[in-house]
């Protein structure tokens, strides 16, 4: 059972409040839900829009159509029209002052409903309309408003008492107003209520704190910004650092310094900046520096779409690096994996001595989830120490498994010199063949050999009908064959989280039997689908659905996708 | 002062060297920048593993490599941000950043005026020869505007040089010294200082390229030291550096400044942190 809803407005009219308040609400009375952020670049004028699926059960994914959409005012409505299909049956609450309904929200079958939300606020001195519409979509989901009163005082307590009072009674009217129709929607509660609520940045942000990170480097960029502004105040309080770089060549240095010094270190950016970071990505590789770059995709090249997502920093995280520099490229499947994703990547990034960038985009980076508490990882992979190094240590010594005992400073005996240079195993700077060719190797084999376990990827279902996809195209594909199996179809469905090293045995082994393939992905050049022909033997010529963002895929396309493949 | 240009009997210089072989040309002047940091740190008894030296890329910056500290030859222009990131997550390191005017005020000009600006307890010793060498000739900021010996601009650069000492001023550092590796010496005694200064030190040392600019040969002939006390005033500071021909040695500017160093409060545990997930 699960119900979609969009509450939009111009930025600054507080539709983002609203739709985390409503998302807090769903908490308090058991239910699951999901809020994805819409919004453009402006700070106040622009366009907003929250975005929410709320259900009795997780749902990782926006819905094909919205049920319910409330409009706070129509200003550039036309920008995101794109993102809220309205059908038949979704009932349309507007603003009566704003005048009548655009002809682009307009479609067949659409109940539109003028409210007087604006005047229904002004009841009372400072009132605002989004407390309104919170009062409207409660009444409509059949929420409590004795629960919305008590969290209004939690969430404003800070605001003052005359805030929260008028929140309250704002709200009320909302709730109240005799012109709604009958509720769209009673849930009960889930039988196991969510626990948690999250961001996939924060969920980045812990895990990386969970896998002991303790220094940061953060240079501002949307939609990367608030991991880094979660992290600042916590990472204090976890005796490490962060520090605000003056650009993004810094950044990845001052991560690379740190994780030198033995701190486990990480920085996250979006598209523009891991352009910055990627001759520093190389020097990590070639010093053997264990250091963490999240990438919090956005729509590109360029400045782009900065506000709205994309999957199409993947060639860029995988072929980026000059010269041949093996590394790790992992990607997150939904808002709760961003935590275990992010500590997968600081341990395997401290165990092999190698730069990790994680994939994360917008569309997980910044939606909010309610969740079960992410489970604790059992694996912890630690930087091999050169504990009592001797006076013939070798930083950079030939070793069956490609990881070398690395001395920290402050290591008696252990000093040695990191370089980016090529270097002999005592980190001497060589030019000669055999010495390129010896450390090339190592710094491969540490990557190819290592055991990477279950992770690599999330597989459920059976049959001769595959979809391939990864990061947060998942949420939609994972839905859809759901459907497609409670239809009686049959499907596997696999989901890559580590991208490199690719795992190429273990992905032909589990698309054994495989006749038709379909691979999801959210960029217009197809880097995914050219990523599976490059490190990959497929076993049939896939299908391919992608497209660029913003539109997010939706798990009804995706089953219309399979019905035809099957 | 003058104790300084000796090192104590307790620890030679030579500890603090690492026997390889420098790549640099006969006559170049980094090979006393070398002799005067070993000579500083063996007079301050730093502990070989508790110093690092990091840089970036150019002929001085293959200076770690013939030090035996733990060194770290990062690449072009980013040596600083490798210093106060180690910095700032081992704050009881001492932290050395050594590199040339083309890495330090070209391809890491934006990492030198923000490392002054943040004012970490570093130190920058800027191995001044107003040429790229290790690409064999070119133009720097700081390369007069007519030096029209390069293939690269044949007319000369027709750019006003950066005059580093007052770009580090103006950019906030706290200790600001010029020293020529002709007077090792000399160049010792501003080592130590600059090490021993709390904060942000840069030391841009004259250290002539024989190859490409021999004419700075003559250097010898044309530095004089500066024959009054470091100040502590940035505008007195500023009128020296700028009447100054860029010739004089010495500590220029010496002031006490908030040193950037990590925010210590209330400790706490992850497991703490999560609660905030709870709804």
């Amino acid at each position: 059972m699960h119900i979609s809803l969009a509450i939009t407005g111009a930025g600054g009219a507080g539709v983002i409040t609203a739709g985390q308040l409503l998302l807090d609400l769903l908490a308090a009375h058991g239910l699951y839900g999901l809020m994805r952020r819409s919004y453009g670049p402006q700070i106040r004028g622009g366009e907003a829009a929250s975005l929410l699926r709320v259900a009795d059960q997780p749902v990782y994914c926006l819905d094909d159509r919205f049920q319910l959409m409330i409009a706070l005012d129509w200003k550039n409505v036309d920008r995101f029209v794109d993102e809220i299909p309205l059908g038949a049956g979704s009932l349309l609450l507007h603003e009566e002052s704003a005048g009548p309904v655009p002809p682009e929200i307009q479609r067949e079958g659409v109940r539109a409903l003028p409210v007087p939300m604006k005047a229904l606020a002004a009841q009372e001195k400072g009132g605002r309309m989004n407390s309104v519409a919170l009062g409207l979509a409660a009444r409509l989901l059949n929420l409590q408003p004795e629960q919305a009163a008590a969290l209004l005082d939690k969430r404003l307590h800070r605001k003052g008492e005359e805030a929260v009072r008028v929140a309250q009674a704002n709200f009320e009217a909302g709730y109240h107003w005799e012109g709604l129709p009958e509720p769209v929607f009673s849930a009960t509660p889930a039988s196991t209520p969510p626990d948690w609520t999250l961001t996939g940045n924060e969920g980045c942000g812990l895990g990386a704190l969970r896998a002991g990170v303790r220094f940061v480097a953060a240079y501002p960029i949307t939609p990367a910004s608030d991991m880094l502004e979660w992290l600042s105040p916590r990472i204090e309080q976890l005796n490490g650092a962060l520090i605000q770089a003056e650009d993004e060549l810094a950044s990845i240095n001052m991560a690379i310094g740190a994780a030198w010094g033995g701190v486990p270190a990480m920085t996250a950016t979006s598209g523009p900046g891991l352009s910055l970071m990627l001759e520093g990505i190389g020097l990590a590789v070639a010093s053997e520096t264990p250091v963490v770059v999240v990438d919090v995709m956005r729509g590109g090249p360029s400045t782009g779409i900065p506000t709205k997502s994309e999957q199409a920093d993947l060639d860029q995280a995988l072929h980026g690096l000059h010269g041949d520099a093996p590394h790790l490229v992992l990607g997150p499947l939904d808002v709760p994996d961003c935590v275990l994703t992010t500590q997968w990547a600081v341990h395997l990034a401290e165990q092999l001595q190698a730069p990790a960038i994680v994939l994360s985009d917008q569309a997980m980076g910044q939606s909010r989830m309610l969740a079960r508490k992410p489970a604790e990882i059992q694996f912890i992979g630690q930087r091999k120490r050169a504990e009592s190094p001797g006076t013939d240590y070798q930083r950079y010594a030939i070793t069956a498994d490609g990881v070398s005992p690395m001395a920290i400073p402050g290591t008696p005996e252990g000093m040695y010199t990191a370089d980016g240079l090529e270097h002999e195993p005592g980190g001497k700077p060589s030019s000669a063949a055999l010495d390129h060719v010896m450390q090339l190797d190592k710094r491969a084999r540490k990557l190819e050999q290592h055991d990477f376990g279950d992770l690599w990827a999330e597989m459920a279902g059976e049959g001769e009908l595959a979809v391939l996809t990864w990061g947060s195209s998942t949420g939609a594909v994972r839905e859809a064959c759901e459907r497609f199996c409670r239809q009686g179809g049959r499907v596997r469905m696999i989901a890559l989280r580590l991208l490199l090293p690719a795992q190429t045995d273990k992905l032909a082994q589990a698309l054994a039997g495989v006749d038709h393939l379909l691979v999801v992905e959210q960029s217009h050049s197809r880097q995914f689908d050219r990523y599976l022909r490059a490190w990959h033997a497929l076993p049939v010529q896939p299908r391919v659905l992608a497209r660029p963002g913003p539109v997010p895929f939706t798990p009804g396309e995706i089953l219309t996708e399979l019905e035809s493949m099957s | 002062m003058s104790e300084h240009s000796q090192p104590k009997a307790a620890v030679k210089p030579a500890f603090y060297k690492s026997g390889i072989k420098p790549v640099w040309c006969p006559g170049c002047g980094h090979f006393a920048v070398l002799s005067a940091l070993t000579k500083a740190l063996a007079w301050l008894e730093l502990p070989r593993e508790q110093t690092a030296l990091l840089s970036g890329i150019g002929c001085s910056s293959r200076i770690p490599a013939y030090t035996d500290l733990y060194g770290f030859h990062g690449i072009h222009g980013r040596a600083l941000a490798l210093g106060t990131g180690l910095k700032a997550a081992r704050p009881e390191l001492t932290v050395l950043v050594a590199g040339g005017d083309g890495d330090g005020l070209s391809i890491g000009g934006n990492h030198f005026i923000h490392a002054c600006r943040r004012n970490m307890d570093l130190t920058y010793i800027l191995m001044d020869n107003q040429v790229y060498g290790m690409t064999k000739g070119q133009a720097s900021p700081t390369t007069d505007p007519n030096w029209d010996h390069s293939k690269l601009t044949p007319h000369g650069t027709h750019m006003q040089p950066f005059q580093p000492a007052a770009l580090a001023l103006a950019a906030g550092a706290s200790f600001i010294a010029r020293g020529f590796s002709g007077d090792p010496a000399g160049m010792t005694r501003l080592l130590v200082e600059a090490i021993q200064h709390p904060g942000f030190s840069v030391v841009q040392v004259l250290s002539p390229c024989p190859t490409f600019r021999p004419e700075q040969k003559g250097w010898k002939h044309s530095i004089h030291a500066w024959d009054w006390e470091a100040t502590d005033d940035a505008v007195e500071a500023a009128r020296r550096i700028h009447a100054d021909d860029g010739m004089h040695t010495g500590i220029i500017f010496r002031a006490e400044r908030p040193v950037w160093q990590p925010v210590r409060c209330q400790q706490t545990t992850v497991e703490a942190i999560e609660q905030e997930f709870v709804p």
